[in-house]
């Protein structure tokens, strides 16, 4: 019997990497601005996009692909609105994959000028797990604490875009959204942060131009 | 909790290697574990634990090496390796940074053993 080390060095994410990453060029190649939309349940992601939807649709064609454990229930709402939606059900992943998310990009529209993923609702595993967005946004809800960004850094340090969400909240609650900002901005000063009321209307109109003008952005950097 | 995914990926790669060197059975594993990689070494550890029976590593030992967060300055060129926030460059504080390491998981390594062939024409 013969016994001996053997280097691998395999990063256990590359496959999913290697799928994003073809992912990120058929989006590109098609114009598409793909979205990835993390935070923890309950924070506010569907009714974001609802109120997104209101503001965007009517100039731009917009697709959401959903994710959950179970159960149709936010495609739904969002084929309310008369935007296409996809729901993945993960039957209990607790995130998303590239390789969810790659054969569902087969049935979008070709022309969607943006297309939103709202990950499965947990501020730590997607932060993992890149879907071949090019705006990653991470919200955070009053409700939460604004101790958050430090206890999840992960998902803060890997997104592009901050959106406080339910600010219409904060008089009722010790949530100081400055803090909350400015704890992320130490994570991650590359930051956008947007504070919002989806339920309200606050903030909201500055959001979606926010997304109009990187879609622009990004098609002036492809021409 | 996406440790079980991880996990799981990760005997697809020592399955297939181990196949590759002919080798009857995995007796180790090293891995690099970035400090925020988002996972947590001891559940980590536990569903190597969990998944390993029945596999060619079924007696392997999991290491985990701690990689700290790192990560260059795109002014000044300076390299920083803080172990909290603000996730600056250390040296003159910028926030324009490319990240070095500390947010992947690599298998860097693995022990193998192969059964030696008995003599030739028995």
């Amino acid at each position: 019997m013969t016994r001996k080390d053997v280097l691998v060095l395999e990063d256990l994410l590359g496959t999913n990497k290697q799928i994003a990453a073809e992912i990120r060029r058929e989006l590109g190649s098609r114009g598409i601005l793909g979205v990835n939309l993390l935070s923890s349940p309950g924070s506010g992601k569907t009714t974001l996009l609802e109120g997104l939807a209101d503001r965007l649709k009517s100039r731009h064609r917009i697709a959401v692909i959903e994710g959950d454990i179970e159960t149709e229930r936010d495609a739904d709402r969002i084929r309310a609105k008369g935007v296409p939606a996809w729901q993945i059900t993960t039957g209990g992943a607790c995130h998303l994959e590239a390789k969810m998310v790659g054969p569902v990009l087969a049935r979008v529209p070709a022309d969607i000028d943006i297309l939103f993923i709202e990950n499965v609702g947990n501020l730590v595993c997607p932060a993992a797990f890149d879907l071949g967005e090019s705006l990653r946004c991470v919200l955070l809800s009053a409700p939460e604490g604004d101790d958050k960004p430090a206890k999840y850094p992960q998902a803060f340090l890997t997104a592009d875009v901050l959106i406080l969400t339910k600010s219409d909240l904060i008089p009722y609650l010790t949530f100081d959204p400055g803090k909350a900002a400015g704890e992320a901005l130490l994570i991650n000063p590359r930051l956008k942060v947007f504070r919002v009321s989806a339920l309200r209307g606050e903030g909201m109109d500055e959001l979606a131009s926010f997304f109009v003008n990187a879609l622009r952005e990004r098609r002036a950097g492809r021409a | 909790m996406h440790e079980l995914s991880i996990v799981a990926n990760m005997f697809e790669i020592l399955e297939e290697k181990a196949r590759g060197l002919n080798a009857a059975r995995i007796t180790a594993v090293k891995i690099r574990v970035g400090r925020l990689s988002g996972v947590v070494p001891d559940l980590l550890e536990s569903a190597f634990e969990a998944y390993k029976k029945g596999t060619l590593a079924e007696e392997a030992r999991l290491e985990i090496e701690a990689v700290p967060f790192a990560f260059r300055c795109r002014r000044c060129g300076g390299e920083s390796f803080p172990d909290e926030p603000p996730y600056v460059c250390t040296a003159c504080g910028s926030g324009d940074i490319e990240l070095l390491g500390g947010m992947d998981i690599v298998v860097e390594k693995i022990e193998v053993e192969t059964d030696d062939p008995g003599p030739p024409g028995t």
